[in-house]
C-alpha cells in the first residue's frame, strides 16, 4: 500500500465530513428560525432581535457558516435546551452503551455471519448449507423491531429468562444484540458463502490442489484471503445499516444509548442534540469507510499499488 | 523432416530459439514408462467424454496430446492427476505412476504425490496464480507442503528456482504479486512451482497457448532445457502443430474423446495414417501458407459428446468413410511405430 493511496483516502474522508457538516448546516437553516421556534409567540420583537444577535443569526450566511464550522472544530455542537448542557456532553454520555450494544452485535455478526457463510460454502448442497440459507432468508426479511418484540414475548414474557429492558448485566445485552445483529449476520453470511464459492472455482484453487496443498491450508491460505475483500466490503457497508437499526432497536428494549436519545430529542425538538448525533454518525461512517479502504489495500495488493511497476 | 517442416511453414519464432530441435527419430516408445494410462474412460452420468484412452511416457520423453477443442485433452490430464471435479469422474481405467496405481489411492496419499511426483502447468498462468499472494511464497509452498521445511528456507530455494527458470533478479521478483508480472513471467513462475520438488512427470495443459509467439518460443525452449537437465517425463497438450514439431518425441492425436492415432513425431508428420491426422496437417499448411493453395481442410465440426455418430466418430467429416466405418475402429499398429484407429489407415484418397 502506497502512502499516496492512504493520503488520498484521508483526503476523501475529510471532504466527506465537511460535506456532512455543510449538509447539517443547510438543513438547520432551512428548518426555520430557531429563535422564533424556541420563544413563545408573544415575545416582544426586541427580545427576539436580541437573541438573534446573541446567536449570530443576524450575520450574513457565509459568516454564519464559517462560525458554525469553526465552532464544530472547537467541539461546540450547540446547547441542549432540554438538559441545559452542551449537546456534545449529553451525547457522549450515551456513547459507551451504544458502543457496547453495537460491538456485541458486530461480534455476533462476524462469528455467525462469516462462520456460517464459510460452513455453508464448504458444505454446499448439504443440510448444513440449506439450514444456513433458510436462516439468512428469515433474518433478512424480518424487520428488526418485530424480531425484538418476538424475542421479548418469548424470553421475557413467556419463559421469563431474560430481562425485557434496561441495562446492567450481560443478560440485558442478549436480546438487543441478537435483534440488532440478526439481519446483519444474515447478509454477511450470504455474501461470505457466495464469494467463497466463487473463489473455490478459480483456477488458482486448482493450482493449489495440483501442488498437493492440504484442504485446510487451501481454504485458509488461498480461498479466504481472496474471498475476504467482498466480505470486508459488506461488513463495512452494512455497518451504516447497523447504526440506523440501533435507533429502532434501542427504544424497543429501553436501552439508554444514542439511538434512544435521538428518538427522544426529535420528539422534544432538541435540535442541538439531533445535529450532534447526526454528525457523530457521519463521523463514525467516515472512519469505518476509511478503515475498510485500508483493509482492502492490505488484503488485495492490486488495490493501492503504484501501477506499471515491474512489468516484464 | 521436422526441421524441414518448420522451415517450410515458417513456424513463428523457431529461428530465434537458442535450443535446436533435438528430436531423435530412433527413440523407441517408452522403455520403462514413468506414467502409464490404460483404458481410461471419463464422463458425466451417461455421457463419456474421454473413452478408453491409453498411453505411456518414459523419463525424459515428451508426449504431445493434440486435437481440436473439446476432444478431451484437459480431462485426460486432470484424470491423470486425480484432479477431476464433480460432475466429471473417472469411470474406468488405470493410472500408474511407476509401480503405484494412483486410482486406488485415497485423497490423502494422492495429495502427497501431487506436486511432488507429478506436477501440472495450466493454460492461463496469471489466473492460475493466487492474486493476493507473493509469487515466491507460492513456489515455496510446494516445498513447505512436501518436504516439511520452514517457509524461510523454502523461500530461499524458491528464489533459486525462479532464477533457474530464467527470471532476472529473482530476489526481487519473488516478492512480486502475479498482476505485476507478464503472462510469460507468470508461466515461468508456474514452471518453477512445478519443478520445485523434482517431479517425475510434468503435465502441461496448453502451457503456451495464452502467450504471444515470442514468449511461447522462450517458454518452450526453457521447458526443453529443463527437461534435458532433470530427465522429467512430460505430457504436453496443445492444438498447435508447430509446437508439436518443436517439442514432441511422440504424439497422440485425440478426436471426440478417443486417441485416433499415436506414434513418433516424425512418422506422424511424414506419413499420417488417420484421415483426421492428415486433415490436421493439411489445415496447418493451409492456414500458414501465404499462397493458400487448395489443400483439403477439414469441413464440419466435432460432434458433441452426447451426440456422437454410430461407429467412427470422424465419419461425418471423413473423406474416406465407407459403410464399414459404422463400426468403431480399434487402435491398431500401423507401419511399425504408429497406431491408428481407422479401418483404412494410411490410404489417402
Ligand atoms: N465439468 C464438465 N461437465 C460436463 N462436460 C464437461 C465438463 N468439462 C468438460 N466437459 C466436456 O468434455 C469435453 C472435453 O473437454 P476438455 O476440456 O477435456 O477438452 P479439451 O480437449 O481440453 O479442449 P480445449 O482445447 O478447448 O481445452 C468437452 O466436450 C467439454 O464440453
Ligand atoms: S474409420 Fe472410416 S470414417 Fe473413421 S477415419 Fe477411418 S476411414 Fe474415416
Ligand atoms: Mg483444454
Amino acid at each position: 500500500m502506497s502512502l499516496r493511496f492512504i493520503l488520498g483516502k484521508l483526503l476523501r474522508a475529510f471532504l466527506t465530513l465537511l460535506l456532512a457538516v455543510t449538509f447539517v448546516f443547510i438543513v438547520l437553516r432551512m428548518s426555520g428560525d430557531p429563535v422564533s421556534q424556541m420563544l413563545p409567540d408573544d415575545t416582544p420583537a426586541s427580545v427576539v432581535a436580541a437573541y438573534r444577535q446573541m446567536w449570530g443569526l443576524d450575520r450574513p450566511l457565509p459568516e454564519q457558516y464559517a462560525r458554525y464550522v469553526a465552532g464544530i472544530l472547537h467541539g461546540d455542537f450547540g446547547f441542549s435546551f432540554r438538559d441545559n448542557r452542551p449537546a456534545l456532553d449529553v451525547v457522549l454520555e450515551r456513547v459507551p452503551l451504544s458502543l457496547e450494544l453495537g460491538l456485541t452485535a458486530l461480534a455476533l455478526t462476524i462469528v455467525l455471519g462469516i462462520g456460517g457463510g464459510i460452513l455453508a460454502a464448504l458444505k454446499r448442497g448439504t443440510s448444513v448449507d440449506h439450514a444456513t440459507m433458510a436462516f439468512t432468508i428469515m433474518g433478512h426479511s424480518m424487520p428488526n423491531f418485530f424480531l425484538g418484540i418476538l424475542l421479548i414475548l418469548a424470553f421475557a414474557m413467556t419463559w421469563r429468562i431474560l430481562p425485557s429492558s434496561g441495562t446492567g448485566s450481560w443478560r440485558h445485552l442478549v436480546m438487543p444484540a441478537v435483534t440488532l445483529g440478526t439481519s446483519y449476520a444474515a447478509t454477511v453470511a450470504r455474501f461470505t458463502r457466495s464469494s467463497l464459492l466463487e473463489v473455490l472455482h478459480q483456477p488458482f484453487m486448482r493450482t493449489a490442489r495440483a501442488k498437493g496443498v492440504p484442504f485446510r491450508r487451501r481454504i485458509l491460505g488461498h480461498a479466504l484471503p481472496n474471498a475476504g475483500i467482498p466480505i470486508v466490503t459488506v461488513v463495512g457497508l452494512r455497518l451504516g445499516a447497523l447504526i440506523g437499526a440501533a435507533v429502532v432497536v434501542e427504544p424497543v428494549f429501553a436501552w439508554p444509548g444514542v439511538g434512544q436519545l435521538l428518538v427522544s430529542a426529535v420528539a422534544f425538538r432538541d435540535l442541538a442534540i439531533v445535529q450532534t448525533i447526526v454528525l457523530l454518525i457521519a463521523f463514525t461512517m467516515v472512519v469505518v469507510n476509511f478503515l475498510v479502504d485500508l483493509t482492502y489495500g492490505w488484503l488485495d495488493p492490486r488495490i493501492g499499488m503504484v501501477s506499471g511497476e515491474a512489468a516484464a | 523432416m521436422t526441421a524441414a517442416v518448420l522451415t517450410k511453414v515458417g513456424v513463428g519464432s523457431a529461428g530465434a530459439l537458442p535450443v535446436e530441435p533435438t528430436i531423435d527419430p530412433a527413440r523407441a516408445p517408452a522403455a520403462t514408462p514413468v506414467l502409464a494410462i490404460e483404458g481410461l474412460t471419463v464422463g458425466t452420468g451417461a455421457v463419456d467424454l474421454v473413452i478408453d484412452v491409453s498411453f505411456e511416457v518414459a523419463a525424459g520423453e515428451t508426449l504431445c496430446l493434440v486435437g481440436e477443442s473439446g476432444c478431451g485433452k484437459s480431462l485426460t490430464c486432470l484424470a491423470a492427476m486425480g484432479l477431476l471435479a464433480e460432475p466429471v469422474r473417472r469411470k474406468s481405467g488405470s493410472v500408474r505412476l511407476g509401480a503405484t496405481e494412483l486410482t486406488s489411492l485415497d485423497d490423502r496419499r494422492l495429495r502427497d504425490i501431487r506436486g511432488r511426483d507429478m506436477a501440472m502447468i495450466f493454460q492461463d498462468p496469471v489466473a492460475s496464480l493466487n492474486p493476493v499472494q507473493r509469487v515466491g511464497r507460492q513456489v515455496a509452498e510446494a516445498l513447505v507442503v512436501h518436504e516439511g521445511i520452514a517457509m524461510r528456507s523454502a523461500m530461499r530455494r524458491a528464489v533459486e528456482l525462479l532464477g533457474r527458470v530464467g527470471i532476472a533478479r529473482p530476489n526481487e521478483r519473488a516478492n512480486a504479486y502475479p498482476h505485476q508480472l507478464s503472462g510469460g513471467m507468470c508461466q515461468r513462475v508456474m514452471i518453477a512451482m512445478a519443478l520445485a520438488c523434482r517431479p517425475k512427470v510434468i503435465v502441461a495443459d496448453e502451457a503456451t497457448t495464452a502467450l504471444d509467439v515470442t514468449t511461447q518460443a522462450q517458454i518452450l525452449a526453457l521447458m526443453k532445457t529443463l527437461q534435458d537437465e532433470t530427465g522429467t517425463a512430460m505430457i504436453f497438450v496443445t492444438h498447435d502443430l508447430s509446437v508439436v514439431a518443436e517439442i514432441a518425441d511422440r504424439v497422440a492425436v485425440m478426436y471426440s474423446g478417443r486417441i485416433v492415432e499415436t506414434g513418433p513425431v516424425d512418422a506422424l508428420f511424414d506419413h499420417p495414417a488417420h484421415p483426421y491426422t492428415r486433415g490436421l496437417m493439411d489445415c496447418r499448411l493451409h492456414a500458414l501458407s501465404a499462397a493458400g493453395g487448395r489443400l483439403a481442410a477439414i469441413g464440419g465440426t466435432v460432434p458433441r459428446p452426447s451426440a456422437r455418430p454410430v461407429g467412427c466418430a470422424f465419419r461425418p467429416r471423413c473423406p474416406r468413410a465407407e459403410e464399414r466405418c459404422e463400426m468403431v475402429p480399434e487402435l491398431k499398429p500401423f507401419a511399425g511405430s504408429q497406431s491408428a484407429a481407422c479401418h483404412f489407415p494410411g490410404s489417402a484418397r
